[in-house]
């Protein structure tokens, strides 16, 4: 009697914490398909006057990194340009970019107003291999281990704390392996 | 006679913008090139109908203008012009983007939730419906009291009243 009474309070109580736990998430983060799997195959020129391109095999040789994809047109590839020129700097682990649908001749441009935090960078010019990577939007950022795993995908402009609570202590976790 | 020329000259100029701005807006990219072989064409509009935009996430590549649809448009009509059938080429997008692509989602133990949860909300709701309403029906009647001798009474009196008997 009393139990079917509270029931619909209890149900009701339960789907307000399952949706209101929906509203938390952010829609526009899509899960990537990719983590734990091997970086696509692929081989990408350099951009106008540098002279490492970028290919899967680099992926693979050894060391774990960063890649990030970025195009000189991404207004939030600004936003987080600073703290890839840190780690850049630090030297703690090789920072590789993606220039997504890119003018090579602005990404040079760009990187010479800005600074150039890339190891190697690959100028995807028609954003196929972009689309390898499950890419939907720049700024993007990966971290490979040293096989040439993707091991965490960041979607959207890195802030100081992702870089500092997420993707340097994996990059550590990786390079103690 | 060098007015009607001026004017002439002005009308060549006009024409000549005008063509301008139109071949510019045939050159304009984001205009999607179909396939020849109509039945190819026609399996790719198919499969865009099925894939979901990642940057207006409520839409089919189909219907999306943004930009990546088009390339992801374009590659489904690569792909199936290089002899790929349609599931090879939504296994290749799905082994990208993850199901999440799929408007019409598989059905496994992830989206279990997904295609059962409706019907067991409503096995669960008419159970509850079910049982209230039958609770209801069950329900013991309240059996008549009489009325005390004074009470029969009093009703005699108003009733007589009532009928205008003295």
């Amino acid at each position: 009697m009393r139990l079917t009474h509270i029931l619909p309070l209890v149900f009701f109580v339960i789907v307000a914490i399952a949706l209101g736990i929906g509203l938390t998430l952010n829609p526009r983060l899509i899960p990537s398909a990719l983590i734990d799997k091997p970086v696509p195959e692929f081989a990408l020129p350099p951009v106008d006057g540098r002279s490492n391109g970028l290919a899967a095999a680099d992926l693979r040789a050894g060391d774990v990194a960063i890649v990030n994809i970025f195009a000189s047109w991404c207004g939030p590839c600004r936003v987080e340009h600073p703290l890839l020129m840190e780690v850049a700097r630090s030297g703690e682990v090789p920072v590789h970019g993606i220039n997504y649908k890119d003018l090579p001749r602005n990404a040079v441009a760009w990187l010479n107003r800005f600074g150039d935090p890339y190891t190697r960078i690959g100028s995807d010019h028609d954003g196929r291999v972009s689309i390898d990577w499950g890419v939907y939007g720049v700024p993007e950022t990966f971290v490979v281990d040293r096989n040439g795993h993707i091991a965490y995908k960041h979607v959207g402009p890195m802030m100081a704390k992702d870089m500092q609570q997420r993707i340097l202590p994996i990059v550590r976790e990786l390079q103690s392996q | 006679m060098s007015k009607a020329l001026h004017h002439l000259g002005a009308l060549a100029a006009i024409i000549v913008v005008m063509s301008l701005i139109l071949s510019a807006q045939s050159f304009a990219i984001g205009v999607d090139k179909p396939l020849n072989d109509p039945t190819l064409e026609a399996r790719a509009r198919a499969i865009h109908k099925e894939l979901r935009c990642l940057v207006c996430q409520n839409q089919a590549i189909d219907d999306s203008d943004a930009d990546l649809a088009r390339d992801l448009r374009d590659l489904v009509r690569e792909r199936l012009s290089l002899g790929e059938t349609n599931q090879e080429v939504f296994d290749y997008v799905v082994g990208r983007y993850g199901n999440w692509v799929l408007l019409n989602p598989p059905f496994n133990t992830q989206t279990l939730a997904l295609w059962i949860g409706p019907v067991v909300l409503l096995l669960f709701g008419s159970v509850f419906a079910v049982v209230i309403l039958r609770r209801q029906k069950y329900q013991p009647e309240v059996a008549p009291i009489d009325l005390t001798p004074d009470e029969q009474a009093r009703l005699q009196a108003l009733l007589d009243h009532e009928r205008g008997n003295p």
